[in-house]
């Protein structure tokens, strides 16, 4: 199991990887999520659930079942 | 005399970018709030003087990060920028970035550029630049973009002026398109699409065949063209996608040469603010402190203004029938129109209050955290996150809260949100609870601190939340709708709120509850007065029967008129319809005059107190609640013997109100949101029958 933006812990950074594009929904692109782009995850709602990422310099937050689709390579 | 010229000037950009606050300043108060066709999303329309003889018809559209839609509001984005028939078709497009998502914004601008509508990127907060360490070059990125840039801040209205100015050049801006999307994607496809709609441009066909659903505007010709190219929907999304990541790449190129961020500034206040706003126990402690502070304002402070409003129009009504000639007309102002405004009045300090809290919120960036802090509880009942503010709404009136929905995107969590919220117990049921809760429940205290009757108004809202609640859980079982996720929600900046942006969406808000709603409120107020001031032969000869009846006794004038207006009631068409009812609610401890109340809180709700009002004939000088109160706890069941409102019927008509669906305005909206019968009927029949079992179970268990 390679790692996804679900399993960033806070503070964490990696890159997205080229994901497959039909489980992704457009407008998650249209914010600027990108497979190249650097993603941070920020912060974790109570619950674990969403979750909010700095993504190619958007704020955004997205449910975790979505973060889990989106793998990406870990950095720091 | 000179000719007038008008421009129809779009304003287009994401949401949280100051596109409003531009709105604002250029249009000030010359803006008006109109409905698109068929559906009720507000189209925001401002009169601004560019020149002497020059004036621009300036058009908020919602905000948008594409205009590949995925909300309701969103779509409008779309018709507004393809439909040349329309009268609103643009001249000119104003697209507002903000200075710090500049990327993320210039996706749309890419995609407006490509219509080849005369385009114009108005880049705001360039005071806060210097902040945050960016720098940009503008000449180099017009140059890129092709197209004229103004950096502006519209809160300081620093360089308004210059685009107002520039503006008026729309003719020589380059219309030229920010991208060839064919040759990168699929040229084969493509060419085929071209030759397909030989007379369109390429990039507006490709959006019309990407759409879900087709536009209205397109004539069967061109769905044919459309439908020929949509089987392969898996293709398409592909295609979609890779022309947004192909946009991106542009972007980047272009922002790498012209747009420096020194991150050395990093957004330190955010980062602190999320911490505290979005944690598991201060966040929730947080948010209930700010909602106890709302729904505090809108009781207590509300109270003073409904007060006078209440008095001001008992009193109008009052002077009309002193000085106006005594006759039908004069009745119908007096007793029907004048109540019927009054009873719409009377809300405005409420929802100005509730919209004020909303707008301050949204304003400062901070309902995106409740949103989030919310949005696993939320989707436990089938909700979303979003679904709060609707609920939140919902104890105002339902009706903006159901049109706050809109902005929720998967359809089966907007649905049952629209579907619930009727339920929270919105300010119309208030006088109805305050008259029955003062007549069945002692002003004592518990626990020495806790008035009892407070208790117990409390425990109703709560009762309101919990139905909301427990029927969501049970709509999220029932109804099988799949629908893809697609929450994802921008996390803004905080700032400060423009006093003019919430000013604004206040006045806004009212007015649309004004003449929304309102209009309903009013017309249903004057059906009626007609209702209860006709009938049939009985009711036209109440008096002689009524002196018949009286002859013998020596009764004084005034007791007998009493006497006829209430048998002129009891003869009248809501008297008989109120007889009608009577078996059906009987079982519930009702009599036909509760009947009448009941019929006539379809209007609004709160009508039932004056209904009763009327029908006790209670015909002093003020509307005073004492008088309506001790004129109803006095009423005697004759076949009792008990008192009509005793403790068990008291009950019965609480939960009687607190569940059922009695307020056409609701119903038409939800008609209108969902495009179907099916729902608004479902919630008239499934809160009705709810409400008659739980007011009969409370009946039979109390008596």
């Amino acid at each position: 199991m390679g790692d996804t933006i679900a399993t960033l812990q806070i503070g964490e950074t990696g890159v997205i990887e080229d994901f497959s594009l039909d489980v992704i929904p457009l407008n998650l692109l249209e914010m600027g999520c990108l497979p190249g782009k650097e993603v941070r995850l920020i912060q974790i709602a109570p619950f674990n659930d969403p979750l909010y990422i700095k993504v190619n310099g958007s704020h955004l937050a997205i449910r975790k079942e979505m973060a889990g689709k989106i793998n990406i390579t870990k950095l720091f | 005399m000179k000719k007038i010229t008008v421009l129809n000037v779009a304003l287009v950009g994401n949401p949280n970018t100051g596109k409003t606050s531009l709105f604002n300043q250029l249009t000030g108060l010359k803006q008006k709030v109109g409905n698109y066709p068929g559906i009720t999303v507000d189209k925001k329309i401002g009169k601004c003087k560019l020149s002497e003889n020059i004036i621009a018809d300036v058009i908020d559209l919602p905000g948008t990060y594409s205009i590949n839609p995925t909300t309701l509001d969103e779509s409008i984005v779309l018709d507004s920028l393809l439909n040349k028939n329309n009268e609103t078709f643009p001249d000119l497009v104003v697209v507002v970035a903000e200075v710090e998502n500049l990327k993320r914004n210039l996706l749309l601008f890419s995609q407006i550029k490509d219509l080849q509508i005369p385009t114009i990127l108005a880049i705001n907060m360039e005071d806060q630049m210097v902040r945050k360490g960016i720098s940009i070059d503008v000449e180099k990125l017009k140059e890129e973009l092709k197209s004229e840039i103004i950096l502006i801040s519209a809160r300081k209205n620093s360089g308004v002026d210059a685009l107002k100015k520039e503006i008026l050049n729309y003719k020589n801006w380059s219309t030229e398109q920010f991208a060839q999307i064919s040759d990168k994607i699929d040229s084969t496809f493509f060419n085929e699409i071209k030759s397909k709609f030989n007379n369109d441009s390429l990039y507006k066909s490709w959006l019309l065949i990407t759409q879900q659903q087709n536009c209205s505007f397109l004539t069967e010709a061109q769905h044919e063209k459309i439908n020929s190219f949509k089987n392969d929907s898996e293709k398409i999304k592909k295609y979609q996608h890779k022309e947004t990541i192909y946009r991106y790449q542009l972007i980047n190129q272009i922002l790498k040469q012209t747009y420096k961020v020194d991150k050395i500034q990093a957004t330190d206040l955010r980062s602190r603010l999320d911490k505290i706003l979005t944690h598991k126990v201060f966040g929730y402690v947080i948010f209930a402190a700010i909602l106890l502070l709302i729904f505090q304002s809108i009781f207590e402070w509300a109270s003073y203004p409904m007060d006078l409003i209440d008095g001001f129009f008992a009193n109008l009504s009052e002077l009309v029938k002193q000085h106006l000639k005594p006759g039908t007309l004069t009745d119908l102002i007096a007793e029907g129109i004048i109540p019927g405004i009054g009873g719409v009045v009377i809300f405005i300090p409420q929802i100005a209050i509730l919209f004020l809290f909303i707008a301050i919120l949204e304003e400062t960036g901070y309902m995106s955290r409740v949103v989030f802090l919310m949005d696993k509880i939320m989707r436990k009942f089938g909700m979303s996150g979003k679904s709060i503010i609707p609920l939140i709404s919902g104890t105002a009136c339902a009706i903006p809260a159901i049109m706050a929905s809109r902005n929720i995107s998967n359809w089966k969590e907007r649905l049952i949100t629209i579907l619930v919220v009727p339920f929270t117990t919105c300010s119309a049921r208030l006088p109805v609870y305050a008259i029955l809760i003062a007549l069945i429940i002692p002003a004592k205290r518990v626990w020495g601190i806790f008035n009892l009757q407070g208790l117990t108004l409390m425990g109703l809202y709560l009762l309101g939340f919990a139905a909301a609640i427990s029927s969501a859980i049970l709509l999220n079982n029932v109804l099988k709708i799949e629908n893809k996720s697609m929450f994802v929600i921008e996390m803004p900046n905080y700032k400060l709120p423009s006093v003019k942006n919430v000013f604004y969406e206040v006045v806004e808000k009212t007015k649309a509850f004004i003449f929304g709603a309102g209009k309903i409120i009013l017309a249903l107020s004057i059906v009626l007065w007609f209702l209860a001031s006709n009938g049939s032969s009985n009711f036209k000869n109440a008096e002689e029967i009524v002196r018949k009846e009286h002859k013998v006794e020596t009764i004084s004038e005034e007791a007998l008129q009493k006497k006829i207006a209430s048998y002129k009631l009891e003869s009248s068409y809501i008297g008989t319809m109120g007889k009608t009812l009577e078996p059906v609610i009987k079982p519930l401890g009702y009599d036909w005059k509760i009947g009448i109340a009941l019929i006539s809180s379809f209007a609004a709700r709160e009508v039932f107190v004056g209904a009763l009002a009327t029908i006790y004939s209670v015909e002093s000088d003020n509307d005073d609640t004492t008088t309506i109160k001790s004129r109803m706890a006095s009423e005697v069941n004759p076949e009792t013997g008990e008192k009509r409102f005793s403790f068990a019927t008291g009950v019965s008509l609480l939960l009687f109100y607190a569940f059922a669906m009695q307020c056409i305005g609701t119903l038409a909206i939800v008609k209108r949101e969902t495009k179907s019968w099916k729902w608004p009927i479902l919630q008239l029949v499934g809160m009705g029958l709810l409400a008659y079992i739980t007011a009969f179970i409370g009946f039979t268990i109390l008596s």
